[in-house]
């Protein structure tokens, strides 16, 4: 740097304090600047990541706003509308249909609240069994060296694209579940929710392993000297002293499985039916938007209700999985185990 | 570190609510016109929403063959279409329907000319069965009772004695749309029905499920037949072959047309040359319709509206 550069910087900086009586290291000063800019751009990189989540929200919000404002969009959907039956038809009895492209269009959003639960309930009583008695096999039984092999593997379904297990659901799984059992829907809720379920079993698995590993050695050992098995141990005093940490686990499968969009889309049959019967087909929030979005008049009436559904969706993941990030922080304070 | 971005949101929601609503823009605006007139003489084209990627394409590669010349497609429905023919608001109008004859008149009457119109390509769909089951034909009043859950059961057209499993298309695509519009006649799907992105994924479905009826472009795939239609119980019944399709034979097919008022000159007639050319013609199979049978294509076959000129 120039002399005439640095005398700049002195000058712009002359509060930096002096270090001691000693002479000053030469380009201490340089050095300490370089120091603090690298810290703000590194903080300023973190900032955007949250930024682009609060503009996300905020993007997706303000096109959900005219469905309450705009008049010209009030007249072909209300809040009422969207959430109680509503007779259709003249004389009809009042119901619940998503039919967006219609003379009339209908838009009650409780077919596919019902179908997104439901496929992802279907996910959770498939997918958290097998991830905890994955993880309590590899937290307790396995070998260590297993154990390497196991924990990678498991964790190693994450990286599949969602596509291709919705690939997966939709043709192989579709044909055995429909061959086994003859369910009349060949794409349904049962098909769609294991699809789903593959991609939750990475999510479970490992932080509910986590948690049976923070459990303090103790408590095994305590159990042990008391005459209890292996078996005894892990399902008596390990489970149970690792529970909140698995509540968590499952949570975020929860907030994970709501939000997939691919397989479902694929797998589901995409049909906006009003059952709780799990080999019907169904219709979820994701998928419905990632399906209409391409053709919608922009600013019109459909538009905001999928930017609504978006909204919704976005809040009820995002308070799931800050609920159970939380709640795994919380957990490795408590139990001391591995550093959040 | 979850915990903290719940402030975020809440300063998040709170901006929301500030900014006024966004400026609220309509796809297919209707001011393409005011636009156009500002600038050099752009060649407008508008109607049919089924049309529009069709005519886009086509005045994509028009532009580019064509330097300077500039044509703007919008869609907004065959009706809107017409309309901004008989207002003089366009030069040319899209239709995926005739023209009715009142239209015609108004065209006669306020433009001083008959609208002429120029088939440009073919649209149809087809119904797919499972490549065993014995149904062979179907009316279109059958096709539409099944799509709305009024026969349920394979055994009231023919079939087995099986419960009827209906996929149909997404509802932003043209396919579901014209289905919904010619067989439907605009009533709703049954919430029952399936709907898959694609006629590819369609034909997969039907071909892996015995009891099941799908519709879309007409494709040949493994697996699945396509039935024979019926434009009503006593007519003949029909396959959607390309040669029954251009003849008009096949009651799910329509010709997809282009209205002037008058004989279209200059940049109209230009363009519609080139929407019939063989590279025209290529864009349309490109885009999912059929080219024009060959005797049609290649010139502008001006058909002078009869109506039109009986009015007269």
């Amino acid at each position: 740097m120039a002399p005439a550069d640095e005398a700049a910087l002195k000058t712009s900086k002359p509060t930096t304090p002096a270090v001691g009586p000693r002479p000053p290291i030469p380009g201490l000063r340089r050095r300490q600047l370089i120091d603090k800019l690298s810290a703000w751009a590194i903080t300023a990189v973190a900032f955007t990541a949250i930024a682009a989540v609060v503009l996300i929200f905020v993007f997706v919000v303000r096109e959900a706003i005219p469905l309450f404002t705009d008049a010209e969009i009030r007249e072909e959907v209300t809040p009422m509308g969207m959430v109680l039956p509503q007779p259709w038809k003249e004389g009809a009895e009042p119901s619940f249909a998503w039919q967006p492209v219609s003379t009339r269009p209908k838009y009650s959003l409780a077919p596919l609240f019902l179908g997104t639960l439901k496929v992802t309930l279907v996910a959770l009583i498939f997918a958290v069994p097998l991830a905890i008695l994955a993880a309590v096999f590899s937290a307790e039984f396995a070998p260590r060296r297993l154990r390497e092999v196991v924990k990678p593997a498991i964790e190693l379904l994450a990286g599949i694209p969602s596509v291709v297990l919705g690939f997966f659901a939709l043709m192989v799984l579709a044909t055995f579940f429909q061959s086994t059992f003859g369910f009349h829907f060949r794409l349904n809720a049962i098909v769609a929710g294991v699809g789903l379920g593959l991609t939750i079993i990475p999510v479970v698995y490992t932080v509910s392993e986590d948690a049976l590993t923070a459990v303090p050695r103790a408590y095994r050992e305590a159990a042990y000297a008391l005459g209890a098995s292996k078996a005894r141990t892990a399902w008596s005093v390990i489970l149970p002293a690792a529970s909140p940490g698995i509540f968590a686990s499952i949570v975020l499968g929860f907030g994970r499985a709501m939000g997939e969009t691919m397989i479902v889309l694929m797998a589901s049959g995409n049909a906006a039916i009003v059952s709780w019967n799990p080999t019907d087909s169904v219709r979820t929030i994701p998928a419905t938007i990632a399906a209409e979005m391409g053709e919608v008049v922009v600013g019109g009436a459909h538009w905001s209700v999928l930017f609504f559904l978006g909204a919704l969706l976005f809040l009820v993941t995002l308070s799931f999985n800050s609920l159970g990030g939380w709640y795994v922080a919380r957990l490795r304070k408590k139990l001391g185990g591995i550093p959040a | 570190m979850n915990l903290r971005i719940v402030p975020v949101l809440a300063i998040a929601s709170f901006l929301t609510a500030c900014p006024s609503p966004p400026p609220k823009q309509q796809a297919g605006g209707t001011d393409a016109e005011g636009r156009a007139a500002g600038r050099a003489p752009a060649l407008t084209v508008k109607g049919s929403d089924t049309m529009v990627i069709l005519s886009q394409r086509v005045a994509e590669l028009y532009m580019a063959k064509n330097p300077g010349k500039t044509v703007q497609v919008t869609g907004g429905g065959s009706g809107t279409g017409i309309a901004a023919l008989i207002n003089g608001t366009t030069s040319i109008a899209n239709a995926s329907r005739p023209m009715k004859a009142s239209e015609k008149a108004q065209v006669l009457q306020r433009r001083g000319a008959p609208a002429t119109e120029y088939p440009v390509a073919l649209d149809g769909l087809a119904v797919y069965v499972h490549e065993s089951s014995p149904v062979q034909a179907l009316s279109v009043q059958q096709i539409a009772a099944i799509y709305k859950t009024e026969i349920t059961n394979w055994k009231e057209v023919g079939g087995p004695d099986a419960r009827i499993v209906i996929y149909g298309r997404e509802n932003n695509s043209g396919t579901y749309s014209y289905f919904k519009e010619v067989v439907l006649e605009e009533e709703d799907f049954a919430p029952e029905t399936q709907t898959l992105p694609g006629t590819a994924a369609v034909v997969n479905a039907v071909s892996k499920d015995r009891n099941s009826i799908g519709y879309g472009g007409i494709a040949y795939g493994s697996g699945i037949r396509a039935i024979a239609v019926k434009k009503d119980a006593d007519a003949p019944a029909v396959l959607p072959t390309q040669e029954n399709v251009v003849a008009g034979t096949y009651p799910l097919s329509r010709y997809l047309l282009m209205y002037t008022a008058g004989e279209a000159a200059g940049d109209a007639k230009a363009f519609l040359d080139f929407t019939l050319s063989d590279e025209g013609q290529k864009v349309a199979e490109t885009v999912g319709y059929y080219p024009l049978p060959k005797k049609e294509a290649g010139t502008a076959p001006a058909i002078p509206s009869e109506d039109a000129a009986a009015g007269e």
